[in-house]
């Protein structure tokens, strides 16, 4: 219905005022362009750290500890309550358990299949020395399954030179932390020789580096096949270290952690007691980017508020003239949200384009870091919901900054105005 | 042939008053009724209250006693909504000053009524409009915009505005005050028309004498009175 032409009156109404709602479009224009500018950024360099601590983490690790016995022989005597005596008898020291993980396979089978799991990828550590000349360097060689690692973990953003199916094609094969190689002058291709605590000594070829950013990690841990770096524990097909969980939802990793305990009798801990300071890292960086977003914002629709309010004062006689021809309340009212919004979505377009477009240059800037290797330019996250919520934001924004002057501009009395000249 | 008189607008006990600073009453005991294709004029002082009365009657004013009803609708029951569009469908307004968008053309704002109605399809109506130009001799104005041209220009713009949506009554609080004895004549045979073409109520406030005696009946007000019918 008249619908068209309320349009066409706030439409001529915007342009007769061109400056003025250029002005105020520049506003949201700003606000947008900052809030996806900062949202990509900020949500890149998330990414980044969450690349750096969360991705190659596992959301639950099962695994072996030593801990002190739990029954000692005193308080098994009911004449001794432990509420009514100090025991001062404590000698049993704690049990050489196997560092193996018992029940492995029990718990890898019993798990693949679980829908909350996207993958379960076993490991064995082992300890070796990293052998040159007459030098022993203290080392960590770790068995693993290069391609799930790659695919669960993220493994081969840290992975120099070679790759993880390089090591899965080479049973002999071992991808060497690149302090150990930069240390012992070694090159891919060569073979270096270890020799476990056991004595045993033997040769893996080297097919990657591989550079975590942490020296102490670099300086010490190697990658090799689980079969090998069981043969280098001296330990058979069965052993296993480490069973790291990759979950579809990270929020069920505590539950999961709490269950494995139960039902295994092993130690399980989960990604969120592992790194409890992590996530409050990320949040509070969220919550700036949004309060800084939303107080730019906010700015811009003040600047819309008061150019309409000055607009309906120039266009007293304008209202009282499309009231005197029957144009109602309501009328008047979406001619003046209209050129709120017409301002807004001028602006917010233009913010899109222009935060789009700051994005790729950031996203262009050169950033290196010791810490991820692959990683040669700034992160940006160019995620379109970001697109998406900053257009509605900014409509939203326009839309209660334009009602409240056109709720006055409804409400202006034809009759006070045509008498009045 | 006597035609049987179809009643328009019935006016009752209608008073006025303004508060600001101090109440005073503008229109008192106003009864009148108006029948479909009349031609009626409205003399009368200046100060005695006829813009007042024109704002009430044209559903502008709402602030008022007394009854009225126009085309069978009782309007102080009317939500302002309703009366917006009473006022775009039955009634044409020709102010005592013309007032045209200044940002919009001729065309467009005599066009501007037909728009809201929504009746016709916009270039009908551009069309229509354009006939109403004609008819008032403006038709090489249409592109121009409101600020480009004269007072009796523009008041002539206004009267074809009024017309537009071919109302049932077209009210005008002076409308030829500002033209020359020969363009006054225009109109007053343009609202002729409209009553022989559509049976168009006209109620004309109006200082001109020679204008007031060719309509069929004058109203004569005083003091917020009616004095003669
Ligand atoms: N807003 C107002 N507040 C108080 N008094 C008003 C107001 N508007 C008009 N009046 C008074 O009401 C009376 C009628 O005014 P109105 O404009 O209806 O006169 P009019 O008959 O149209 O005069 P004119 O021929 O000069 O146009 C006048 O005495 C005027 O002073
Ligand atoms: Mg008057």
């Amino acid at each position: 219905m008249g619908n068209k032409v309320l349009f066409k009156i706030a439409r001529t109404h915007v342009y007769a005022k061109r400056k003025q709602s250029v002005i105020a479009s520049l506003g949201v224009t700003f606000g947008i362009g900052t809030f996806i500018i900062l949202m990509s950024f900020m949500t890149g360099l998330n990414g980044l750290l969450d690349g750096l601590i969360l991705n190659r983490t596992p959301h639950v690790r099962v695994y072996n500890e030593i801990q002190p016995s739990e029954t000692q022989p005193i308080t098994t005597n009911s004449e001794y309550p432990n509420n009514k005596f100090f025991h001062k008898i404590e000698s049993i020291k704690p049990k050489a358990a196997r560092s193996s993980i018992r029940n492995s396979i029990g718990i890898i089978e019993g798990y693949e299949s679980d829908k909350r799991v996207k993958g379960i990828t076993p490991q064995v550590s082992a300890r070796v020395f990293y052998k040159s000349g007459s030098v022993l360097l203290n080392g960590n060689l770790l068995g693993i399954n290069p391609e799930e690692e790659a695919r669960l973990f993220n493994f081969d953003d840290y992975v120099l030179h070679g790759s993880p199916t390089d090591l899965k094609n080479n049973s002999n094969g071992i991808i060497l932390g690149a302090g150990v190689a930069k240390k012992l002058s070694l090159e891919i291709g060569d073979y270096i020789p270890m020799v476990n605590p056991q004595g045993k000594e033997f040769k893996l070829k080297i097919v990657g580096l591989f550079q975590s950013g942490l020296a102490e990690v670099d300086n010490i841990q190697s990658y090799a096949n689980i079969a090998a770096a069981q043969s280098a524990a001296g330990e058979g097909t069965g052993y296993f270290t480490d069973i790291h969980f990759k979950l579809h939802d990270i929020e069920y990793a505590t539950q999961m952690a709490a269950e494995l305990e139960d039902l295994f009798g092993v130690h399980a801990i989960d990604i969120h007691r592992a790194n409890a300071q992590f996530d409050t890292g990320t949040s509070i960086r969220n919550l700036i980017t949004y309060a800084v977003s939303i107080t730019l914002l906010i700015v811009a629709g003040f600047g819309i508020y008061n150019i309409l309010n000055m607009l309906i004062y120039e266009k007293m006689n304008d209202i009282a003239i499309l009231k005197a021809t029957g144009f109602s309340g309501s009328d008047v009212k979406r001619i003046f949200i209209y050129q709120a919004l017409l301002i807004g979505l001028m602006g917010g377009s233009i913010g899109l384009l222009a935060g789009f477009g700051m994005s790729h240059v950031i996203d262009n800037a050169p950033f290196e870091t010791e810490a991820l290797p692959t990683i040669k330019t700034f992160p940006v996250n160019f995620d379109p919901w970001f697109y998406i919520g900053g257009g509605i934001f900014a409509m939203v924004t326009t839309f209660f900054a334009g009602y409240l002057p056109a709720r006055k501009a409804s409400k202006i009395d034809p009759v006070e105005i045509l008498r009045g000249q | 042939m006597i035609m049987a008189k179809e009643e328009l607008l019935k006016v009752r006990e209608l008073n006025k008053f303004f508060h600001d600073p101090t109440t005073i009453q503008v229109l008192r005991d106003i009864n009148f009724d108006l029948y479909k294709g009349e031609y009626v004029s409205i003399m009368g002082k200046s100060g005695c209250g006829k813009s007042t009365l024109l704002y009430i009657l044209s559903t502008m004013d709402t602030d008022y006693e007394g009854h009225i009803k126009l085309n069978g609708i009782n309007l102080s029951q009317q939500s302002h909504n309703e009366l917006a569009r009473i006022r775009n469908e039955y009634i044409g307004f020709v102010f005592q000053f013309h007032y045209l968008l200044p940002e919009f053309s001729i065309l467009e704002n005599v066009m501007m009524p037909a728009l809201k109605l929504g009746k016709y399809p916009r270039d009908q109506i551009e069309h229509k409009a354009i006939e109403k130009l004609k008819l008032l001799d403006i038709q090489e104005l249409a592109r121009k915009k409101a600020t480009q041209v004269s007072g009796g220009q523009k008041q002539r713009v206004a009267i074809a505005r009024a017309l537009i949506n071919e109302p049932l009554i077209i009210m005008g609080d002076e409308p030829t005050g500002n033209l020359d004895s020969k363009n006054a004549d225009t109109v007053f045979h343009l609202f002729k028309e409209m009553i022989e073409e559509f049976n168009t109520t006209l109620l004309i406030v109006t200082h001109d004498e020679d204008f007031a005696k060719r309509t069929d009946r004058i109203i004569t007000m005083s003091d917020g009175r009616i004095i003669n019918l």
